[in-house]
C-alpha cells in the first residue's frame, strides 16, 4: 500500500465515521447495548485524522497491502470506520500455502493509551494450518477498540481464539470478519470474562464445502454489560456451521446474544445450527437473546434454539445432600455449565488458565 | 440414646399434607425396612430427613444423635452422617463423578476434624470401595450419573455411600430398575456396610430387597402413618396376602388387577 493509497482508505474511513456517528440504541443492532460512555469520551477526545502520507512503516509487505481493509467494510460500521482511520499499526501474520503451524500463535493486547485502536490482518494460504490466539487487556479505564480481518484460503485449518480480559472499567469493541475459502475449516472461539461495556463482533463468510465453528462463553457481574453479535454467512453450497454461545450473568449484569445466520440463494445444502444458552443466577441480571435468520435457499437445514435457566435446584440438593456446601454446590453447576465450551479449546495452556481464571470467578462469587 | 428420634412428623408439599404423624425410632446397628404403597409417603420422609426443600415440616421433631435434625442445612445433615441414596439419583453434566466425590468426602472430613485427603489416598480408597460394587473404573471419570444407566446409577449411590461411610443410610428404592443381578450385586455392596456403629433405613415397595438385605424391623406405611411394625415376618406377610391384606389400598395393585 503506498502512502498515497493508505492516506486515501484513512481519510475515506474517517470521513464515514463523522458522517455516521456513535450508534444509538436506535440502531437496530445496538438496540440493547448503549454506547453513549464511549462516545462521551470520544467528544472529550476529539478525534482528529492521522497526519498526512500515513503511518504504516515502509516495510509493511506490499502483499499485504492488497487484504487490508478489503474484508473489513467501514461504510455502515463506526467502529471499524474509526479504526481503520486512526489505526497505529498492523499486526500481519502470514502463512504460506501448505504450512503447518503447530504452536499457537500469541497476539497480546494491553491496552496501552486511554484509547486504542488495535488492528489485525491474518492471512492463511491455502492448505495452511495455524492456531491464533487473541488476549486482550489492560488496566484502568481505557477504551479498546479492535479490528481483525481474516482471510483463509482454500483447505486451510484456522483456529481463532480471542480472550477479552480487559479491566473492570474498560470499554471494549471487538470485531473480527473472517473470509473463509473452498473447505477451510474455521473456527472461531470467543471468551468474554473482563470490561464494563463490551461488545464483541464476529462474522465469517463461507464459501463452497466450508466448516465453521463458532463457540463462545461470556461471564457478567456486578454491573458488567457484555454484547455477542455474531453473523454468519453462507455464499456457497454444502457449506456447515456450528455456533454455541453461552452466558453466565450475575449482579445486575446484562449481556445480549444476537445471531445473525444468512443464506443466500446459490447456497443449498447448507446445514446450520446455532445454540445460546444462558444460566441467569440473581434476579436483576438481564439477558436479551435473538436468533436473526435469512435464508433464500430452499434445500437447507438450519436450527436454532435459546435458553435461560436457572441452577437446576435438584441437582443442588442432590450436591448438598453429600456434603457439599450451598455456595459450593453453586459454583460447581456453575463451572458445569461453561464446561463443554472450555472443553472445546484445543490449545491446552489456554484452557489450563481459563480453568484457573473461571475457578477463582466464581469463589469470588462465593464470597 | 437412640441414634435417630422422629416423633409425630407432619410434612406438606404445597397445600397437601404428605405425612400425617410418623414416629420411628432408630438404634446403631439395626436396619428399619419401610414398606408401603406407592404415595403413602415413603420418599417423602426420606427426603425430609435429609432436607429437601421442596417439603414443609408442619409439626413434630427428629432427634439425630442428640441434635435437632430438622434445623440442620442438608450438607450439615451429610456432614453429620446422613446419607440418602436417591431413588432417583441426578444427572450432573460437566461435574466429574471423581471431583464431585472428593469434595463431598473431604467437606465430610473436615466437619469432623480430619485431615482432607490427597489425591493418592482418595483414589486408593476409591478403588477399594469399586471393588465392592464391581464398578468399572471408567464411570469414575465420566460426569456425574451423566448416560449412566439406571442400575448403573443405582451402584453408584450406593458406590458413594461406601466412600462416605455414613451412620445412618436412607435408602430409597434402591432396588427399583433393577435386575436380578445387579440386585444381588448392589445389596451385597449394602451388606458389606452394615455394622454396629451404622443404622439403615430401606424404603422399598416390594419385598424382593429385604430378601438380600434382611431387616430387623420392618414398618408399613400407609397415607402419611405407619399403620404396623414388626420383625422381618411382616415382610413376609406383605408378600402373601398384598398391602389388602392389611386393609391398605395399593393404586398400583388396584390398577394390576384390572
Amino acid at each position: 500500500m503506498t502512502a498515497v493509497a493508505e492516506q486515501g482508505l484513512r481519510e475515506t474511513a474517517f470521513q464515514r465515521f463523522l458522517e455516521l456517528g456513535f450508534p444509538t440504541t436506535h440502531d437496530e443492532d445496538w438496540r440493547f447495548t448503549n454506547v453513549a460512555p464511549i462516545a462521551r469520551m470520544g467528544d472529550r477526545l476529539r478525534f482528529s485524522p492521522l497526519a498526512k502520507n500515513g503511518c504504516l512503516s515502509p516495510g509493511f509487505p506490499p502483499e499485504a497491502q492488497q487484504y487490508l481493509g478489503k474484508y473489513a467494510p467501514f461504510q455502515n460500521h463506526a467502529f471499524v470506520a474509526l479504526n481503520t482511520a486512526l489505526f497505529r499499526d498492523v499486526t500481519y501474520i502470514h502463512i504460506p500455502r501448505g504450512q503447518i503451524v503447530g504452536e499457537p500463535i500469541q497476539i497480546r493486547y494491553d491496552s496501552p493509551s486511554e484509547i486504542s485502536h488495535p488492528r489485525t490482518l491474518i492471512v492463511v494460504g491455502p492448505d495452511a494450518h495455524c492456531t491464533i490466539v487473541e488476549t486482550y487487556s489492560g488496566t484502568g479505564s481505557y477504551f479498546t477498540n479492535a479490528v481483525t480481518e481474516i482471510v483463509a484460503g482454500s483447505g486451510s485449518v484456522v483456529d481463532h481464539y480471542k480472550v477479552q480480559l480487559e479491566s473492570s472499567s474498560a470499554f471494549h469493541v471487538g470485531v473480527m470478519f473472517a473470509s473463509l475459502g473452498r473447505s477451510a475449516n474455521f473456527s472461531a472461539t470467543s471468551i468474554s470474562l473482563g470490561g464494563a461495556l463490551v461488545r464483541n463482533e464476529v462474522s465469517v463468510t463461507l464459501s463452497e464445502g466450508t466448516d465453521a465453528t463458532l463457540n463462545g462463553l461470556y461471564l457478567v457481574n456486578g454491573a458488567q454489560h457484555v454484547d455477542n453479535h455474531t453473523s454468519i454467512e453462507h455464499a456457497k453450497p454444502h457449506g456447515t456451521s456450528h455456533e454455541l454461545y453461552k452466558g453466565i450473568l450475575d449482579g445486575r449484569a446484562s449481556a445480549v446474544f444476537n445471531g445473525r445466520i444468512i443464506v443466500r440463494q446459490d447456497a443449498q445444502k447448507t446445514d446450520s445450527k446455532q445454540t445460546n444458552k444462558n444460566l441467569v443466577l440473581s434476579d436483576e441480571a438481564v439477558i436479551n437473546t435473538k436468533p436473526e435468520l435469512q435464508i433464500f435457499a430452499d434445500d437447507v437445514r438450519c436450527t436454532h434454539g435459546a435458553t435461560i435457566g436457572q441452577l437446576d435446584a435438584e441437582s443442588m440438593f442432590y450436591l448438598q445432600s453429600r456434603g457439599i456446601g450451598k455456595q459450593d454446590a453453586r459454583s460447581l453447576l456453575t463451572y458445569a455449565f461453561a464446561q463443554d465450551i472450555i472443553d472445546r479449546i484445543k490449545v491446552q495452556s489456554l484452557k489450563d488458565s481459563l480453568e484457573r481464571v473461571l475457578f477463582e470467578k466464581f469463589h469470588e462469587h462465593d464470597r | 440414646m437412640a441414634l435417630l428420634e422422629i416423633k409425630d412428623l407432619h410434612a406438606t408439599v404445597g397445600d397437601r399434607e404428605i405425612l400425617k404423624g410418623i414416629s420411628l425410632t432408630v438404634n446403631s446397628g439395626e436396619v428399619h425396612a419401610i414398606m408401603g404403597p406407592n404415595g403413602s409417603g415413603k420418599s417423602t420422609l426420606a427426603q425430609v430427613l435429609a432436607g429437601r426443600e421442596l417439603y414443609v415440616v408442619t409439626g413434630g421433631q427428629v432427634i439425630y444423635d442428640g441434635k435437632d435434625l430438622l434445623a440442620m442445612l442438608p450438607e450439615d445433615r451429610a456432614r453429620e452422617g446422613i446419607f440418602l441414596a436417591f431413588q432417583y439419583p441426578v444427572e450432573i453434566p460437566g461435574v466429574s463423578n471423581m471431583y464431585f466425590l472428593k469434595a463431598a468426602l473431604n467437606a465430610i472430613r473436615k466437619h469432623r476434624g480430619l485431615e482432607e485427603l490427597d489425591a493418592m489416598d482418595f483414589l486408593s480408597l476409591v478403588k477399594d470401595r469399586m471393588k465392592l460394587l464391581e464398578m468399572d473404573q471408567v464411570l469414575l471419570n465420566r460426569a456425574v450419573n451423566a448416560g449412566f444407566s439406571g442400575g448403573e446409577k443405582k451402584r453408584n449411590e450406593i458406590f458413594q455411600m461406601a466412600v462416605l461411610e455414613p451412620r445412618l443410610a436412607i435408602l430409597d428404592e434402591t432396588d427399583s430398575g433393577l435386575d436380578i443381578d445387579a440386585l444381588r450385586t448392589v445389596a451385597g455392596g449394602v451388606n458389606a456396610l452394615r455394622s454396629p456403629e451404622r443404622a439403615m433405613i430401606v424404603v422399598t415397595h416390594y419385598q424382593r430387597l429385604l430378601n438380600y438385605i434382611v431387616p430387623d424391623y420392618v414398618h408399613v406405611l400407609a397415607e402419611g402413618r405407619i399403620v404396623k411394625s414388626g420383625g422381618k415376618e411382616l415382610a413376609l406377610e406383605l408378600e402373601e396376602s398384598g398391602y389388602a391384606g392389611l386393609g391398605i389400598v395399593d393404586e398400583e395393585e388396584a390398577v394390576a388387577k384390572l
